[in-house]
């Protein structure tokens, strides 16, 4: 199979990924979505890797994964603060800083 | 297959080296110390640490390597003069930060509750922030030094994920706290993807990873065009969001005004300077000969956020949304410097970097400063008349508005020059011209919070200005020594700057 197939999946999967990220109000789900984009770019990462014949692409994609997880780590520990203190993890309801 | 063995040069790298050490053990000091002795040994460890790291910098100023860790980062004059710059701006940060009534005793406790007022009046303060300091410092400084998409990406995170956690450790108004590190870190983690996403299109495109290997693809125009279009602009959101560039601007006056101010003070000025380091080495060497496929993106760029940063700036009323505002005007005219693409660009950017990050630190340094019972007063109105009342502390957040503005004797003066100059010589003339027409519409609304300071009666509500520690008068007299000096007397500091900035390749 055409290889260039991947990069229109990887494309689609980082496009759903960002309009979730604009169109979402749960912090979660925003998150869920920006991990997404980056496995999205993961794919394209592995993807081009497999085209060039190289393999650096494919140890991006693991440097990658571990830096996602360090991501999870910070973003959770942020959002369940917020939902502990406002019991809502909703991004309009965080709106005390006046535009 | 075969492995090769890495080659380290543990010299070079020392000053990440050394920083990461001192985070490692102001975690286990957290873990371990007595409550009582915990700050002063946290401030101790960090504060060596720094200095020490600094120290060696200096020692390495003339080396040059491209091998220091297998070809992942790149030891050259401007990787050490930002390094440099990086350190001396997180010291007199850290003298801001060492002030632990800003910061709330018990980060995990919920705003209000008992356990919170427990570990207030137990003195039980955790010092959490000087570890996520410390590998925040040691991120920014493997930022600029990067020659690959792997440690580049790796740099960002490590310089931003402790960044996130420190904007939300305010101890007053926390809700707005959290709120602020909440919207820093998901845009943080939003332009991030973008930003892999690219590395992710120029890997396809060199079949490389390294600077060096996608300037060969460049010179050689060998790969695909497209990829190489997609590869450069999803790479630059990342870098200019973590500047603070429009239209990627949106979370800086939030974040600035809901963080701690010392923690404003220190990402303000030293993220700058990390940001702007990578951006410069990865646009002079990687994309120097795409020239024309970036310059006209930034060149819209650069002006819109120079005028859109002095244009709100002026309808501001509160003064960390204020220098956030004026924050996002500098990202404008460091942008020119990036623009420029010559020797000359390369320096004034240096120059003008370790000018503003400094006077930055100054400026909200003398922010803690001004408070009420309920803690910093940041409404601009209430720092009407504070000439009169503290002279000494108006005269000294003039200067450095003096220096933002970019009067002449102030060190903001010779950068803005420089920056200009070198913009004019590499032809962008239409952001020389955009960039002196916002500097005016800056400098307003700089000198219309002087005259409100000096000219305007003080009003009475209980507004006052704290006597500095003795580390907040070190940072603020330092940052003011410093500003002054470089508008006086640049020579050194540009001499050493010429001698030093070029990149190896």
């Amino acid at each position: 199979m055409d290889a260039a197939n991947y990069l229109y999946l990887s494309a689609l999967l980082f496009t759903i990924g960002a309009v979730g990220v604009v169109v979402r109000r749960n912090a979660i789900v925003v998150f869920m979505c920006i991990e997404l984009m980056l496995n999205a770019a993961n794919l394209a990462f592995v993807t081009f890797s497999r085209i060039n014949g190289d393999l650096n692409g494919q140890v991006v994609a693991f440097f990658t994964m571990v830096v996602a997880a360090c991501e999870v780590v910070v973003g959770l520990a942020i959002i369940v603060t917020i939902y502990r203190s406002r019991r809502s993890a909703s991004v309009d309801d965080a709106s005390l800083l006046k535009r | 297959m075969e492995f090769t063995t890495p080659v380290l040069n543990y010299t070079l790298l020392s000053p990440i080296l050394i920083l990461l050490g001192a985070a490692l053990i102001t975690v286990l000091v957290e873990a371990f110390v007595s409550k009582a002795l915990r700050p002063i040994t946290q401030l101790s460890i960090t504060l060596g640490g720094l200095v020490l790291a600094l120290v060696q910098v200096w020692r390495i100023r003339n080396e040059q390597s491209m091998t220091a860790a297998m070809g992942s980062v790149i030891i050259d004059g401007p990787a050490v003069l930002m390094q440099a710059s990086i350190l001396i701006i997180s010291i007199i940060s850290v003298f801001l930060i060492a002030d632990t009534e800003h910061f709330t005793a018990l980060a995990a406790s919920l705003p209000g509750s008992d356990e919170e007022r427990q570990a207030v009046q137990s003195g039980n303060q955790v010092t959490e922030v000087y570890p996520l300091t410390l590998f925040a410092v040691s991120g920014m400084l493997l930022f600029p030094i990067s020659s690959d998409l792997i440690t580049l990406f790796v740099a960002l995170e490590m310089l931003s994920l402790p960044l996130y956690l420190m904007a939300g450790l305010s101890r007053r108004r926390r809700l707005a706290s959290q709120e602020s590190a909440l919207k820093y870190f998901l845009l943080g983690a939003f332009s991030s993807a973008f930003f892999l996403f690219g590395a992710a299109f120029l890997y396809g495109y060199s079949a490389s990873v390294t600077f060096a290997g996608i300037r060969d693809a460049v010179v050689g125009s060998g790969g695909n065009d497209v990829f190489l279009l997609i590869g450069i602009s999803f790479l630059s959101v990342g870098l200019l969001f973590k500047v603070g560039a429009v239209p990627f601007h949106a979370w800086s006056p939030d974040v600035y005004q809901g963080s701690p101010t010392p923690v404003t003070a220190f990402m303000a000025a030293a993220t700058k300077v990390a940001a702007f380091g990578a951006m410069l080495r990865i646009y002079y060497t990687s994309f120097a000969n795409a020239q024309w496929s970036w310059t006209p993106m930034l060149t819209v760029i650069a002006i819109v956020t120079m005028v859109f940063g002095s244009l709100v700036a002026i309808a501001q009323r509160d003064v960390k949304r204020m220098l956030a505002y004026s924050s996002i005007a500098h990202a404008g005219f460091l942008l020119t410097g990036v623009i420029a693409l010559n020797k000359a660009g390369l320096e004034a950017s240096i120059f003008y970097l370790f000018a503003y990050g400094i006077a930055t630190v100054g400026g909200f340094a003398i922010v803690t400063l001004v408070r009420d019972a309920a803690g910093e007063v940041t409404d601009l109105n209430r720092w009407k008349g504070l000439g009169k009342r503290s002279p000494w502390v108006a005269t000294a957040f003039a200067g450095f508005l003096l220096s933002f503005a970019g009067i002449p004797l102030t060190s903001g003066f010779i950068g803005k020059f420089s920056i200009f100059s070198a913009a004019y010589e590499s032809g962008a003339k239409s952001v020389v011209i955009a960039g002196v027409l916002s500097s005016a519409i800056a400098a307003f609304f700089y000198i219309r919070v002087i005259v409100l300071m000096f000219f305007t009666d003080p009003v009475e509500d209980g507004t006052s200005v704290e006597i500095p520690s003795a580390l907040t008068s070190l940072s603020v007299i330092f940052a003011m020594v410093v500003t002054i000096a470089l508008g006086v007397f640049p020579a050194p500091v540009l001499n050493l700057i010429s001698d030093l900035a070029t990149f190896i390749r």
